[in-house]
């Protein structure tokens, strides 16, 4: 199979999951409306409150916009692969996959189309994600390089996640199981630094929260948006990227391959 | 004419099931062959095996002259398949599914689009193009998905199980559409549980049961496998039903329906010599049909099962 052709039947299969994605929004909706929900929560519920333990100068909800939407931005990266993982397994309960598999196309544009397709669907929701954010006050201070650096973090964490997603859907035996699988992710941003500041936290959870991959790529967008420091975040981040979406796609192809004809 | 498929030897099982058990198939270009079994003789695992979907545990396979094991790229781009389950993108139109298979099979974007809108003709779907396949009956989701197949240009296609749970209308436009394959020389390997389906599409039958072939050959020469055939004659009264029963020597099955059974191969010299007697006996005769056994006496004079239930045609 040649690159062009491999080339060409990927983009063949993105441009089918982007017509799921156009007809079936509910998806990609979802991906927006849940970090939409928790950021309106926490700025306005709990944000006075929070602000004020952060101990900056400004204080209170305004501050707070500013701390928590990072967290915000990659609890909607966290919370893409649900919808991946579903439609991966919704097309292996299809019949379209076995067709797919008995014609002369590259084997891995199947994949690689519901990969790139999360990728689209999620920096779209990001997008929802942001414009709320400024509604509610949250003022980045970011240049157009680390604008552009943060949109690639953000593209970065949801490719190695989509892998994930895509090798989690094709685990599953039901759709209902690829719905369930990706959750723990979503608990991912909560359990780092995405809502309070890791030090504030019993000493177990410290440890887990300075040692799993959502804290320092929160850290690192954080850093890019609104100017705190990023330290070996950002490298450390795109480490633990760059991990999980080999592992991701390994688990992913070898899934594919193993798979029962029906 | 050459061989477009050919099997020897192929074995398949699941765990400690054994689904193929050495068969041997040989199917000629351009023609159509009918895999015949009841549910469970293998039918599908056999499709699934010769269309790369599933790998076999022993055996030689060859599709358009490509070795299976070896060259299943080149397997692939030969066939095309139709499962009983569809195989249609349900989020995409008619039209949308056929675009996706010609940009798949490298299609230009002029060709793949005049291809799609012939195939959309030729399977009565033009109004339906624009719709959902949810919207489609049994028999439409079928052409579609038989219509997909076709846009890669297959040589050979398995069909299986291809009008299983189709009303008898869509049955009968199914087999149109398998006839018009195979008059442009395309070579079908189609599965089927309905005798009559095999009988009036097939140039070839093969019966599987447990995974092998029990029999092989057109349905003619498979009927004339078992014995069974008769003449039943008619006849206007009772007292002329009494004499032609005395003078053959056969009991009357049922007396009041004036129909006698009587056993022959049904050839001429067997009639002329049988209408001979009666006619001898000065017994008018008011109706003759001559019986051959079908094909669900021969499968089950094979494998001691019936086949499932006929085609309700």
């Amino acid at each position: 199979m040649s690159v062009a052709a491999t080339l060409a039947d990927s983009r063949t299969m993105l441009r089918r999951n982007l017509q799921h994605a156009v007809r079936y929004p509910s998806l990609t909706l979802i991906v927006a409306a849940v970090p939409i929900v928790f950021l309106l929560l926490f700025v306005y519920v709990l944000g006075g409150t929070l602000g004020a333990g952060l101990g900056g100068p400004a204080g209170g909800r305004t501050e707070y916009v500013t701390y928590v939407v990072p967290g915000v931005l990659l609890l909607a990266v966290a919370g893409a692969p649900q919808g991946t993982a579903i439609s991966v397994a919704m097309d292996m309960t299809e019949g379209i996959i076995s067709r797919f598999r008995t014609m002369s196309i590259a084997r891995a544009s199947v994949l690689t189309g519901h990969v790139v397709g999360s990728v689209i669907q999620t920096l779209v929701g990001l997008a929802v994600v942001l414009a709320v954010a400024l509604l509610v006050g949250f003022r980045p201070d970011a240049s157009p390089l680390e604008w552009l650096a943060a949109t690639g973090l953000l593209s970065l964490a949801s490719f190695a996640l989509a892998w994930l997603a895509v090798a989690m859907g094709l685990a599953s035996p039901t759709v209902e199981a690829a719905s369930n699988l990706p959750m723990p992710l979503s608990l991912l941003p909560f359990l780092g630094s995405g809502f309070v500041p890791v030090d504030s936290m019993p000493a177990g959870l410290r440890w887990f929260a300075e040692h799993q991959p959502f804290t320092p790529l929160i850290e690192t967008l954080r850093g890019l948006l609104t100017g705190t420091a990023i330290g070996s975040s950002g490298w450390v981040a795109m480490a633990w990227c760059a991990a999980i979406a080999l592992v991701g796609y390994l688990w992913a192809r070898r899934g594919y391959e193993r798979r029962p004809a029906r | 004419m050459g061989t477009a498929v050919s099997v020897t030897g192929l074995r398949k099982a699941f765990g400690s099931t054994v689904v193929l058990d050495g068969l041997d198939l040989a199917v000629a270009e351009g023609s159509v062959y009918a895999l015949l079994g009841p549910n469970g003789a293998g039918k599908t695992t056999t499709v699934d095996v010769l269309s790369t979907l599933t790998p076999a545990d022993a055996g030689q396979v060859t599709v358009a002259g490509h070795d299976l094991g070896r060259d299943p790229g080149g397997v692939r781009s030969a066939i095309a398949v139709t499962g009983q389950f569809s195989a249609v993108d349900g989020l995409l139109t008619g039209r949308e599914n056929l675009r996706l298979m010609a940009d798949l099979n490298h299609l230009g974007r002029g060709e793949g689009r005049r291809r799609a809108t012939d195939l959309l003709e030729r399977f009565d779907l033009v109004d339906a193009a624009d719709r959902l396949p949810a919207t489609y009956s049994g028999g439409m989701r079928r052409r579609l998905d038989l219509a997909m197949g076709l846009l890669g240009d297959p040589r050979v296609v398995f069909l299986d199980e291809p009008t299983t749970g189709l009303d008898p209308r869509s049955r009968r436009a199914m087999w149109d559409v398998v006839r018009g394959l195979v008059a442009e020389g395309v070579t079908i390997l189609l599965t089927t549980q309905y005798l009559e389906e095999a009988d009036r599409l097939a140039d070839r039958i093969g019966l599987l049961d447990g995974g092998r072939l029990v029999a092989e050959g057109t349905s003619d020469e498979l009927k004339r496998l078992v014995p069974g055939g008769a003449v039943r004659l008619s006849f206007a009264d009772a007292p002329a039903l009494e004499v032609a029963a005395r003078v053959l020597g056969v009991e009357p099955g049922d007396p009041a329906a004036l129909v006698l059974e009587v056993p022959s191969d049904g050839s001429v010299p067997a009639l002329r010599s049988l209408l001979a007697r009666l006619d001898d006996a000065r017994v008018d005769v008011a109706g003759l049909t001559v019986t051959t056994p079908g094909l669900d006496d021969v499968f089950l004079a094979l494998t001691g099962r019936p086949t499932a239930e006929e085609v309700p045609a």
